[in-house]
């Protein structure tokens, strides 16, 4: 039972970084039907930001930090939605998903060429302690990546409920030519939607480098994962893309446990088909009427 | 079809027949696998480009024919018979996986592919008594017809190309017949399509799983041209770049795939020089052609010839030029 209950601390605290990466994820898709393929790379490269900026540039860690959230808001946001997003969102889903795709292999070859093929060690925020919790061994490390991570999602739903921007964002996601009509700024609300994207990827990023250590690949299993929980929770809502992320994260730290090695990787697919199968709009989700 | 085309038809033919003798071993291996994928190809073109469904899951197909093709001609069950069961079995598991994930479509039906990808791959893996893991299989036999061998590169081409165009045939009467008109209707509008009685779901499964089919071909050619399989060859990056064919060269266009899978197979080959870097000019050539033309390089054609009829006519519709 101990064991189980460390299992499903350390699978929540892994999920809430997988609930961050899907949650931006779910944001583009509502705010421009973006299907954003390059996920995973966007919650990879941040970390190798900070790591440049102490290695090469010399920076302390926290100037790095600060300058790799400016780069990531710049380049994943900004750039991503000029120079990629807004030429092709006229043309379909379909060309996106080709070029977000070939974006992600972009930034992935990118670091492997003109950084490292390495794995590096990524300075860990906080200590790995661990606190006895009724008899089970909790690292410090999970309770404050969790608690960060949920503090975040909720200082997310605060904006996006309380204020005017939010509100405004909100409604450019359910109906941008309505919510044109009533004056919302709707390109600047997509914008807004794609600067929060890239500042939860560089969170994520930098929650999750500690554990899996900084690697070029990492955006791989990263970003399936985010799909996954996005879809499982629920395409079109913040809470079900969190609960997706904090399931995703419990199921796979269970399954690697209890479950075959060889096949634990196939645990979240099957989970993914069953519930595209008996509930597509996700288990939070609600199911999008079908326009004629 | 016009006299035009069909001329050019001719001549293309003839270029393939007469292209492989003035090349190397190598090249004849490159030729080779360009017509393969490009069968592969066309059978994603007519799930995306004319049943317009988005499929992930074409190098699993290609995975699961390659493998049957392996296990069945190692065994000792003659060519014909292998090559045709692995056609019918990516049928056959086409249908079963489109039957349910045709409920829900566009995006969805994309990740469903991608699970069952990823999960072929796993299988292939993992199940060593039957697929040898991660080793793969070796000395897989080429194929020998009417007492003929075609170990030699030039005379497996020549099996290749000769199933190349049979397939090619099939399509194109495929999307003559009713059946195809009803994909294509179906793309177009799919409410309006069901109310003139196309039913959706059979129509797009049959899109789906034929296209399945046409993926195992492939599958088992690859397996009697590399002579070697494992599951890195049927990965979901192999999917990817099945994809990338059909969009590069234009999706919906019949010579789209076959131009898309020339240039994805050749640009390894011209970007060698760049080591290294091959992947990242290969990645950001795809992002630069998708901005400036999402419809692909056949798209881009048919843009320039409707300009041109427009600027010679300008009293035309867009429509007209565009016939």
């Amino acid at each position: 039972m101990n064991t189980f209950f460390q299992l499903f601390v350390s699978g929540l605290a892994t999920g809430s970084i997988y609930a961050l990466a899907a949650i931006g994820f779910t944001l583009l898709w509502q705010a421009s039907q973006t299907i954003n393929f390059a996920q995973g790379e966007f919650i990879m490269l941040p970390a190798f930001f900070v790591l440049a900026g102490t290695q090469f540039l010399g920076l302390s860690f926290p100037v790095a930090m600060a300058v790799a959230v400016v780069l990531s808001l710049l380049l994943l946001g900004l750039g991503f939605k000029r120079i990629i997003i807004d030429p092709l969102l006229p043309h379909g889903v379909l060309p996106i998903v080709i070029a977000t795709i070939a974006l992600g292999i972009l930034m992935k070859e990118g670091v492997k060429q003109f950084y490292t093929a390495e794995a590096l060690p990524f300075p860990a925020l906080f200590s790995d302690r661990t606190l006895n919790v009724l008899g089970a061994a909790i690292s410090v490390q999970d309770i404050a990546v969790l608690l960060i991570a949920l503090g975040a999602v909720a200082l997310l739903q605060l904006f996006l409920n309380g204020t005017k921007i939010g509100r405004c964002m909100q409604a450019t996601a359910q109906n941008p030519n309505v919510a044109e009509i009533l004056g919302v700024p709707v390109r600047r609300m997509i914008l807004y939607t794609f600067l929060i994207n890239a500042g939860l990827a560089f969170l994520a990023s930098i929650l999750i480098s500690p554990i899996y250590l900084a690697k070029f690949s990492n955006g791989e299993t990263l970003g399936l994962i985010a799909f996954i929980a996005a879809i499982v929770g629920g395409f079109n809502q913040i809470r079900g893309a969190l609960a997706g992320g904090l399931l995703l994260g419990v199921i796979d730290n269970l399954s690697a446990a209890y479950v075959s090695a060889p096949y634990r990787s196939a645990v979240p697919l099957i989970l993914l088909i069953i519930i595209i199968l008996v509930r597509p709009q996700g288990l939070l989700g609600k199911a999008e009427g079908r326009t004629v | 079809m016009s006299k035009h085309t069909l001329a050019t038809l001719v001549a293309g033919l003839a270029i393939l027949i007469l292209l492989p003798f003035t090349q190397s071993n190598y090249g004849v291996f490159v030729l080779c696998s360009w017509l393969v994928y490009s069968i592969s190809a066309m059978g994603l073109n007519l799930t995306l480009g004319y049943a317009g469904q988005v499929s992930l899951a074409q190098a699993s197909f290609m995975g699961i024919g390659a493998y049957t093709t392996a296990l069945m001609t190692m065994a000792g069950v003659p060519w014909p018979a292998a090559m045709i069961a692995a056609m019918v079995l990516c049928f056959v598991i086409g249908f079963l996986l489109g039957y349910p994930a045709l409920r829900v479509q566009h995006h969805f039906l994309a990740f469903i592919t991608l699970a069952f990808n990823a999960l072929v791959v796993l299988m292939l893996r993992n199940e060593e008594w039957l697929t040898g893991g991660t080793y793969g299989i070796v000395g897989i036999p080429r194929p020998e017809l009417f007492g003929l061998q075609t170990q030699k590169p030039l005379a497996f081409y020549f099996f290749v190309l000769a199933l190349f165009v049979l397939m090619a045939v099939a399509l194109y009467a495929i999307i003559r017949s009713p059946w195809g008109r009803a994909f294509k209707a179906l793309r177009e509008n799919p409410i309006r399509a069901n109310s003139l009685g196309v039913d959706i779901r059979k129509t797009t499964l049959l899109a789906f799983a034929i296209g399945s089919s046409y993926g195992g071909l492939a599958g088992s050619l690859l397996a009697q041209l590399t002579q070697f399989i494992d599951p890195h060859s049927f990965g979901l990056t192999i999917s990817l770049k099945v994809l990338l064919m059909v969009i590069v060269g234009g999706a919906g266009f019949f010579f789209g795939p076959i131009l898309g899978a020339l240039l994805i197979v050749l640009a390894p080959e011209f970007l060698r020089f760049t080591e290294g870097y091959y992947l990242m000019i290969y990645a950001t050539l795809v992002i630069v052609l998708m901005v400036f033309c999402p419809t692909g390089l056949l798209g881009l054609v048919e843009r320039a010839r409707t300009a041109l009829k427009l600027r010679q006519n300008p009293n035309a519709t867009t429509w007209e030029a565009g016939r």
